[in-house]
């Protein structure tokens, strides 16, 4: 049996001319064209989720607006990364999520290194217009090597994807609706107690900011190695 | 030409953004030729004066006290500079806010204090419930985020402030840095 | 069951009904047991053992009869009197009354407006037929669609018809229901999916919790039709655990199908096979969007996720999924029996058939309601609801739950139909309908609302998640009297915010009830910020010792 060849469509974006596979998404054609579109959930190697909402981008044609990491490319397609309207909604989303933790840069380990930070720095965020909500969240200093500092989550669920698809362990998961959604370890156990956990790390490396973090790093301090997934994923396609 | 009359207030903040508004050394001289510190803390006027064109605001506001004064200030100020994370953010002071004032109260007036433990109530403004950035209470301008704005980020603040324009340190500072 | 072996057991449960003088139906739906219809029923029952007459006599429990408000509603079939608020004690009289004139004291309204201007096809057993009882169905005609569609049609044929009924979904969107049939049947991949949405969680909507009380077996025949017509073999009903006598009817009634194989293997004696088992939902409104369905089906987190790949072509456990909702699906053995043509005769040009509301709020008559498409606001909280109450004056009618609007007095005359509500900025939604007079505060019912999806929000996307609730806190602050100008511009750019970039439908529609009262009653949210007062007096603002900025 052989397997189909994959088509290839050509389309445009930002008025320039590129192609992708049929299984591609607009975001994976843009970032080999070296278009800058924003993300905060994506996490190429991960399954995409399409829940931060910043790589909305808009498509001739149609009034509604697209999330760059899940929608495949098609013949002809007319996409636009950038516009007011979208510089616009990315603002605000990110200023939605500063308004819904506690993220105190100037005293966060990941200060320096935290993808929340620069985005709203690359945004041209200078100030956050809502109202801050100033949740009362706690922190897990139970593991031995690592902590969890939920005041810092984004709920970008990055490390409940790579613990469950990647690390085969499910330690992390999410408990609770709306603003009181946490990221839990096991069944919403301390996360020294938990007993799936390998102690892999891979968590902490993954997280954008400075919700997971090793042990032992004061104030920008920490900065994460995030080269290994790309390794292990594509030693894993390249065995399938 | 008239100087600018410029002003600097310092509210729930370390000072540290003063400090760094002194690090801008020899380039202070380049700056006092154009400007007038009509108030400051560095200075020794007592009265928020009428009629100020720039003022930097440190601090977040914490306390009733900061609450007027930034109202006060507002009214008078042209161009409102909220300058550094406290001002811009709430940052390190608005931590407390998850706990509340009273509880930060009893922290340091009664539990850590072994001699005579009493909580203030003359000469000392009370605590706001809520501590916020100045954006939350009045109007502002400009903001400059940091912890501390760098010394070159409010030099160029300064210098496209008193060209006549509001210049764009997106690249210069961020929240923390 | 085989055509003959059908008209058999149809023929016997006649002859045995025929045998009673008298039938006498008690409303045992959710509404009229909670104020004690069970006890009357009881009472009933000893009251014609007492008086000799359990041969002649039938007391039957029957589904919603309408008039909830009412309840316990008790009917006679003979004559079609209807008796509300009965007790207990009333039982002797009801009984001894069955030969000569209705007992006046408790007598209903059965001739009012209320019951002549209703259209009923989904709720046409309803309050008619014993819930608990297959025979009682089969022999108001059900499953005979069943055994004709398998019979004697090819599934092309039956989507066809659906298709030019014009159903549109129920459930709230009005996607075209024949549509969506022919897109699952043609998209490729097996096994296939149907499932009834019966998570109904809009406040005040009940609807769907009284179809499922009252006559469970409809819906469970225009699954099956659908699974025949899309070529599905298994069904779930996805019910919330919060309606616990409709899980337990609806168990009972695939039991019953089941048995006389109308669901199982060689349904109808051919060899088409079709099961449906129920699931239960854990209390979550956003699980009713169709992908946060299928995650909880599938036992995951109920999280919606991004469509495309719709449920039609990648649903359940990736397979290709039917998905309507539970009037959906009690409106096909009608059509198949009836015909498209017939169904599409009733209602507006683009609107088909009837729909289904559940009247509420400030007015005379808080009742579930059957009316065919087109029919005016005004008809329906006038005429069949008998208007509002204590002389008041009605204000605003809310439609479609917490993602809908309120539709002023000024358009009152506008036909209800999918595409006139739409353009007034509301939506069908699944059919709850909210009356609101003088006395009610718009900035009120609109933080009501957006409090109902900041809790509801599943949390994972930004927009609703966080949106929701700073839109919420800002709703607060103008009812408080703390708001500013800036702070409604501030609201207004978060609804476009979270309608134009939430992930699924609640939070895309979020903004809808905050929107929609901006556009009618923008003058009460400006009494708030401005004037400091709440026109209605429902809003507690205090005086404000200091202007805050």
């Amino acid at each position: 049996m052989s397997t189909a060849p994959a088509r290839v469509k050509t389309l445009k974006i930002d008025d320039r001319d590129v192609s992708g596979r049929e299984e591609e998404t607009i975001l994976d054609v843009a970032r080999q064209n070296r278009i800058n579109i924003p993300t905060l959930c994506h996490v190429p190697g991960l399954s995409p989720v399409g829940s931060c909402r910043l790589c909305l981008v808009e498509i001739k044609g149609s009034p509604k607006l697209f999330p760059a990491c899940v929608t495949l490319v098609r013949e002809g397609m007319e996409v636009v990364t950038k516009s007011e309207r979208l510089a616009s909604y990315r603002k605000m989303i990110l200023e939605l999520l500063f308004s819904d933790g506690n993220h105190i840069c100037a005293v966060c380990v990941s200060n320096g290194n935290c993808e929340l930070q620069s985005l709203a720095q690359n945004l041209g965020i200078d100030s956050i217009r809502f109202p801050y909500r100033f949740p009362k969240l706690t922190v897990d200093a139970s593991h031995q090597r690592f902590v969890v500092d939920h005041n810092r989550c984004i709920l970008c669920a990055r490390c409940v994807r790579v613990c469950g698809e990647v690390e085969g362990a499910h330690t992390w998961d999410l408990m609770g609706r709306g603003t009181s959604m946490r990221i839990i370890s096991d069944m919403n156990e301390a996360w020294g107690d938990s007993e799936t956990c390998t102690s892999c790390g891979k968590c902490v490396q993954l997280c954008p900011t400075g919700a997971l973090v090793e042990k032992g790093k004061s104030v920008a301090e920490m900065s994460k190695k995030k080269g290994f997934l790309p390794y292990i994923v594509s030693m894993r396609e390249g065995r399938r | 030409m008239s100087k600018v009359r410029l002003a600097t207030v310092w509210l729930d903040g370390c000072s540290g953004c003063h400090m760094s508004l002194l690090d801008m050394d020899e380039r202070l001289v380049e700056i006092a030729d154009k400007v007038e510190i009509v108030y400051s803390p560095l200075v020794d006027n007592k009265e928020f004066p009428q009629e100020v064109d720039i003022t930097l605001v440190e601090g977040a506001i914490g306390n009733v006290e900061d609450e007027e004064k930034i109202k006060m200030i507002r009214q008078r100020t042209k161009t409102l500079v909220s300058l550094g994370d406290c001002a811009v953010t709430g940052n390190v002071p608005s931590m407390r806010n998850t706990c509340g004032a009273k509880a930060v109260l009893e922290r340091v007036y009664l539990e850590n204090v072994t001699l005579q433990p009493q909580i203030p109530s003359e000469s000392v403004p009370a605590l706001r419930s809520r501590v916020c950035p100045v954006r939350e209470v009045v109007k502002v301008d400009v903001f400059v985020p940091g912890c501390p704005p760098s010394a070159d980020t409010i030099h160029a603040l300064l210098v496209g402030l008193l060209s006549g324009s509001v210049p764009d340190i997106s690249l210069l500072s961020r929240f923390g840095a | 069951m085989t055509p003959e072996e059908l008209t058999n057991t149809i023929t016997t449960e006649r002859e045995t009904q025929e045998k009673f003088k008298h039938h006498v139906c008690v409303c045992v739906a959710a509404g009229c047991l909670s104020s004690q219809s069970d006890k009357v029923k009881a009472a009933l029952e000893d009251e014609i053992k007492r008086q000799g007459r359990e041969h002649e006599c039938q007391i039957k429990g029957v589904g919603c009869m309408g008039l909830c408000a009412a309840g316990p509603l008790v009917s006679v079939e003979e004559t079609g009197t209807l008796y509300q608020e009965v007790k207990p004690e009333d039982a002797a009289e009801v009984v001894a009354s069955l030969e000569g004139q209705p007992v006046a004291r408790i007598k209903g309204p059965s001739e009012a407006p209320f019951f002549t201007r209703q259209v009923k096809i989904v709720l046409e057993n309803c309050g008619k037929i014993d819930p608990n009882r297959i025979e009682d169905y089969l022999l108001s005609g059900g499953y005979q669609s069943l055994t004709k569609v398998l019979t004697e049609m090819t599934p092309a044929q039956i989507i066809e018809e659906v298709y030019k009924s014009g159903l549109r979904g129920r459930g709230g969107a009005g996607y075209p229901t024949g549509l969506k049939w022919s897109t699952v049947a043609k998209a490729p991949g097996s096994p296939k999916y149907v499932i009834c949405n019966a998570d109904e969680g809009d406040p005040g909507a009940f609807m769907d919790r009284s179809v499922l009380e009252s006559d469970p077996h409809r819906v469970l025949e225009g699954m099956a039709i659908a699974a025949y017509a899309v070529g599905a073999s298994q069904g779930y009903v996805y019910v919330r655990a919060e309606y616990p006598l409709a899980i337990e009817r609806l168990q009972n009634a695939i039991k019953q199908a089941r048995r006389l194989r109308f669901l199982g293997i060689d349904i109808c004696g051919t060899t088409f096979n079709f099961n449906i088992d129920v699931r239960l939902g854990a209390g979550a409104f956003v699980c009713g969007e169709e992908t946060a369905l299928i995650a909880s089906v599938e036992g995951r987190r109920g999280n919606p996720k991004p469509r495309p790949p719709y449920p039609a072509e990648a649903g359940l456990w990736g397979c290709p999924t039917l998905i309507n909702n539970v009037e959906t699906f009690a409106n096909i053995a009608p059509i198949a029996g009836r015909g498209g043509n017939w169904y599409a005769s009733i209602g507006t040009e683009k609107s088909k058939g009837t729909k289904v509301f559940a009247l509420a709020g400030r007015v005379a008559n808080t009742d579930l309601i059957e009316v065919p498409m087109g029919m005016t606001l005004r008809e329906i909280v006038f005429d069949i609801g008998g208007g509002i109450p204590d002389g008041k004056r009605l204000k605003a009618v809310q439609t479609g739950g917490p993602s809908g609007g309120c539709i002023p007095e000024q358009f009152l005359d506008m036909p209800v139909d999918y595409e006139s509500l739409n353009k007034l900025g509301s939506i069908m939604g699944s059919g709850g309908m909210i009356v609101m007079d003088e006395t009610s505060c718009m900035v009120d019912v609109a933080k009501y609302f957006m409090e109902f999806c900041m809790s509801e929000s599943c949390g994972k996307c930004v927009p609703c998640r966080v949106g929701t609730a700073q839109m919420y806190d800002l709703l607060h602050k103008i009812t408080e009297g703390k708001a500013g100008l800036e702070d409604l511009e501030m609201l207004e750019d978060l609804c476009d915010l979270v309608r134009n970039t939430s992930l699924c439908g609640l939070g895309q529609s979020a903004p809808n009830p905050v929107l929609s009262t901006l556009r009618y009653f923008r003058d009460e949210y400006m009494e708030h910020i401005v004037n400091k007062t709440c026109p209605a007096g429902i809003c507690k603002i205090k005086v404000p010792t200091e202007v805050t900025a």
